[in-house]
């Protein structure tokens, strides 16, 4: 356990109802969601710091390829830092990614899009952050895609992050997006988040410091989890 | 001007979308040759302490239609109320499930042990409960909730005590269905919305 969680700040996720993202507006509750200081069931948390990885947990590019090849579109690097909103590193931290092959096209029975398959990428990848906080994945850069919210909306090219603090309370679910791309400004889901700096945070810069020549471009993407309060007077008159 | 605070902007949460279960649990959505297992498969081992439970859920949007394509995620103490993780608790438990619905029916049913009462400071406790973790397409930010006991008394519960309502309760807690046996529906909207936390 590692004390109480900093109540989130309002304005940075996005509200749950948002109408133009219609899948929303029958899966969002109606009643305010109820605040309260987090306790031990927040508090604590599953850790996989112990997780015995594969070598190629977070290597996209060759994880799901037959062997003496590697999938198909622009080779990328992405990497960054798990953080704390108190800007420490989290460490031994759970990061797992899932995105859509460099057409656009997800491995998933129930994605139809017309484009093709790639029979050596599989499209999702794991990875424990390092004493710092780092991490790091190789993969192919993700194609922008077309879905069924509108006439003619299409998704910027992304990859869908999981990531664990070290409490339950810490839980979250993203998506990081690349730096320039135009669909940003004109994506339903991107554009559910009302503040223009936190959208921000969501949109990974080129680094050209860690990009690979003759090899990679690197991406990078750092994340930042709410943190615990560092309480220096302490009173629970809840008893929590 | 003042001093300021040098806080980053925490990273904002996005729908997990329909196509999450290639990250989070690739064998239900037709990966063959996953490259690595699913986690969250085993709540509490077969040496675990305690009454085995079964639970059976469904998440329900507010057309009344369950959700196929959700997962939820899953947090629990041991038998003795105990949090994997804290001294003491019982090895056999990792406390953590990951399930997907089921394509066809929504359903989503796990086995576990029954968790202790989880002890407050002073001498308060908090009825033995589960923590949901909700999560789909349509879902901008993963939905919190917790299910109680229908066998427990939750008078004493001060996450409980705060909820004005006082007939929301019991969308929190399970319905026996048989020995061992619990379902429990979560409704995303409308008459009988489940209470969902800010924690
Ligand atoms: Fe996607």
């Amino acid at each position: 356990m590692t004390g109480r969680l900093i109540p989130r700040e309002a304005g940075i996720h996005p509200p749950l109802f948002t109408p133009t993202y219609k899948t929303s507006v029958l899966r969002s509750p109606e009643r305010a969601l109820i605040s309260f200081d987090s306790s031990p069931s927040e508090e604590t948390g599953p850790t996989f710091g112990h997780m015995k990885l594969g070598a190629l947990d977070n290597d996209l590019l060759l994880n799901y390829a037959r062997p003496g090849t590697s999938a198909i579109g622009e080779r990328i690097i992405v990497h960054g830092r798990l953080l704390d909103e108190n800007n420490r590193p989290i460490p031994n931290a759970l990061i797992e990614i899932w995105q859509a092959n460099a057409g656009g096209r997800y491995r998933h029975k129930k994605d139809g899009y017309l484009a093709a398959l790639d029979p050596d990428f599989g499209g999702c990848g794991r990875t424990i952050t390092g004493e710092d906080g780092s991490y790091a994945f190789r993969t192919v850069k993700p194609g922008a895609y077309p879905w069924p919210n509108g006439p003619n909306e299409w998704r910027p090219a992304h990859i869908h992050f999981s990531i664990f603090g070290h409490s339950f309370g810490q839980r979250l679910i993203s998506q990081m997006y690349f730096e320039g791309d135009p669909l940003i400004a004109r994506c339903p889901i991107a554009q559910t988040i009302p503040d223009k700096a936190a959208l921000d945070r969501l949109v990974a810069a080129l680094d050209m410091g860690e990009t690979k020549p003759m090899d990679a471009i690197a991406y990078r993407f750092d994340i930042v989890l709410r943190g615990h309060r560092q309480t220096h007077f302490e009173n629970r008159p809840e008893g929590l | 001007m003042v001093q300021k605070f040098d806080k980053p902007i925490l990273t904002p949460s996005q729908t997990a979308g329909p196509y999450v279960h290639i990250g989070l649990a690739p064998e239900a959505c037709g990966i063959e040759d996953v490259p690595f297992e699913t986690l969250g498969r085993e709540i509490a081992g077969p040496e675990a302490k305690g009454d085995r439970i079964k639970i059976t859920c469904r998440v329900v949007d507010g057309g009344d239609l369950p959700l196929r394509d959700c997962l939820v995620e899953t947090w629990q103490a041991d038998a003795a109320g105990i949090y994997p993780g804290q001294e003491g608790a019982d090895p056999a438990v990792s406390g953590f499930g990951r399930m997907p619905a089921d394509f066809t029916t929504g359903e989503i049913i796990f086995e576990t042990i029954k968790p202790g009462a989880i002890a407050l400071s002073g001498d308060r406790k908090t009825p033995p409960h589960i923590s949901f973790w909700i999560f789909a397409r349509g879902i901008n930010h993963g939905l919190h909730t917790r299910m109680y006991f229908p066998e427990d008394d939750l008078s004493g519960d001060p996450l409980l005590a705060r909820i004005e309502h006082r007939d929301r309760i019991a969308t929190m807690v399970a319905e026996a269905t048989g020995p061992g046996e619990y379902r429990f529906d979560i409704r995303l909207q409308g008459a009988g919305e489940t209470v969902f936390f800010d924690i």
